[in-house]
């Protein structure tokens, strides 16, 4: 396995020579390593946003791969298996917080752009993406709608567990998923995502009502 | 200028006001607004003062910058944005408009490097030079079809690689351009979002930049949309006139090819 790879390499090495020789397109591997150069000599840091945020980390790099074309069952399991082994569960074993400071939580866009103010607030923005509240009228369609969540499944602790789960570490479900990994990413506290929950399940959230 | 900005007025405070109608009249009311933003452009102040500085003698040379070769040949302007970025014998690059502009301010005019990238941006209290010439320019080509190049082997390779770059996923959120810009029909709140992967949503994106910005009282070009949709993606800052920018409008450019350039445009 090592030789062979070594002398895959040894040939993705050689190739540079040959493609300027031939003026032949190059080859999908060499533009995205010319990509990935080229991003990193464009930006500069600016506020809490360092180069690092340009340093993908593997879920990053192989969504990025198979971006419009179709992932493969193998890869998508792969993604899905390393980012749920990620999650780190609530020490209490409680998933549910506040709904109230949740939808506040759903509400707010700012946080980690390099315009915000460090000390935040942080929120999730979860309306730019999703229907929650009927209330809000405001909302974007990318996610699907959670309009009803908490009723529609059940407020089980399975439910919840679920809702915890996928709000921390979005890949651990669905692989190159656009919903951020809010909890694993460090965006959202551990009390912020159980807030969240609430929102999506509580009886008394308007999500439910 | 002051019974436009009244006129302005009062279409915001009417669009606020049938805001709590609902769902279905709001959207309705923001497309009665943007119809309505299309009857005054103030980016025609901008084109003005533009047009001013091209003609200008300026510089440590003191020319104009009418020699500078946009394309399509020295002084040639008409038509020149919609062939663009495209490769340049001189500068062995691909460049766009900006590029190209600081380029010919360095070299026809003899400013120095640092002078001619300063202030790209306008603000309430500072003025763009380039931005006014990028408004006179692009609307010296309203009504050309887009028809940017890919014959060099490096307009390829710009394209190629700002394609790389419009699904890189990286930042605190996996954000890349195709999150929000990849699928029909999406929206952000009740932004509606251009899919820029086809033609149909490049042509009709592409095509309305640079616009004047109401809710900034600015006009604002296609490198300052890019800068910006990338501070949302909470990507550090990009810089301005970089490789990325220039390989990420080649792609974007190239994917608007065949239709009629519309801009500057008005937008919310």
């Amino acid at each position: 396995m090592n030789s062979i790879l070594a002398r895959a390499l040894l040939a993705a090495l050689a190739l540079p020579a040959f493609v300027v020789g031939c003026a032949t397109a190059p080859s999908d591997a060499e533009l995205t390593a010319k990509a990935d150069a080229t991003l990193k000599a464009s930006f500069r840091e600016q506020g809490q946003a360092k180069l690092d945020r340009l340093d993908q980390d593997d879920t990053q790099r192989t969504c990025s791969a198979y971006a419009g074309k179709p992932l493969p069952k193998e890869v998508a399991q792969r993604i899905e298996q390393a980012n749920l082994a990620a999650i780190r569960w609530p020490a209490d074993g409680r998933y549910i917080g506040d709904w109230k400071t949740g939808e506040k939580i759903a509400q707010e866009g700012r946080g980690m752009q390099y315009s915000d103010d460090p000390k935040g607030p942080v929120g999730a923005n979860c309306y730019a993406c999703h229907r929650l509240a009927p209330q809000e009228l405001s909302y974007g369609t990318i996610g699907p709608s959670l309009y009803q969540f908490g009723k529609l499944r059940g407020n089980t602790e399975d439910t919840r567990k679920y809702a915890y789960g996928k709000i921390w570490n979005a890949d651990a479900y669905n692989a190159c998923t656009n919903m951020p990994r809010f909890g694993h990413r460090g965006i959202l506290t551990e009390a912020q995502v159980k807030d969240l929950v609430a929102l999506l399940v509580d009886p008394e959230s308007p999500v439910n009502k | 200028m002051t019974g436009r900005r009244l006129r302005f007025g009062a279409i915001v405070l009417s669009f606020a006001a049938s805001w709590a109608l609902g769902q279905t009249s709001t959207v309705d009311e923001i497309a009665k607004y943007r119809a309505a933003l299309q009857e005054g452009n103030p980016a025609e102040l901008w084109e003005a003062r533009g047009e001013a500085l091209w003609k200008q003698a300026r510089g440590p040379k003191n020319v104009s910058l009418e020699r500078c070769d946009l394309g399509l040949g020295p002084g040639i302007v008409k038509g020149a944005y919609a062939q663009l970025p495209r490769y340049f014998p001189d500068a062995d690059r691909v460049q766009d408009l900006e590029t190209r502009l600081v380029w010919c301010v360095v070299s026809l005019q003899g400013f120095s490097e640092v002078d001619a990238r300063k202030g790209p941006f306008g603000g309430p209290d500072r003025k763009s030079d380039l931005e006014a010439l990028v408004a006179w320019i692009t609307s010296e080509s309203r009504g050309v079809k887009m028809n940017v190049p890919q014959s060099h082997p490096k307009e390829r390779e710009a394209y190629a690689v700002g394609e790389k770059i419009f699904y890189f996923r990286g930042g605190t959120h996996d954000f890349a351009c195709a999150t929000c810009h990849g699928e029909d029909a999406k929206r952000i709140r009740l932004q509606d979002l251009p899919n820029l992967t086809t033609p149909q949503g490049a042509q009709k994106a592409y095509t309305t930049w640079p616009a004047y910005r109401v809710s900034q009282g600015e006009l604002r070009t296609f490198q300052w949309r890019l800068n910006d949709c990338f501070r949302q993606q909470r990507f550090p800052e990009l810089v301005f006139t970089s490789d990325a920018s220039i390989a990420l409008t080649t792609f974007l450019a190239r994917n608007a090819n065949g239709a009629a350039f519309d801009a500057p445009s008005i937008k919310r």
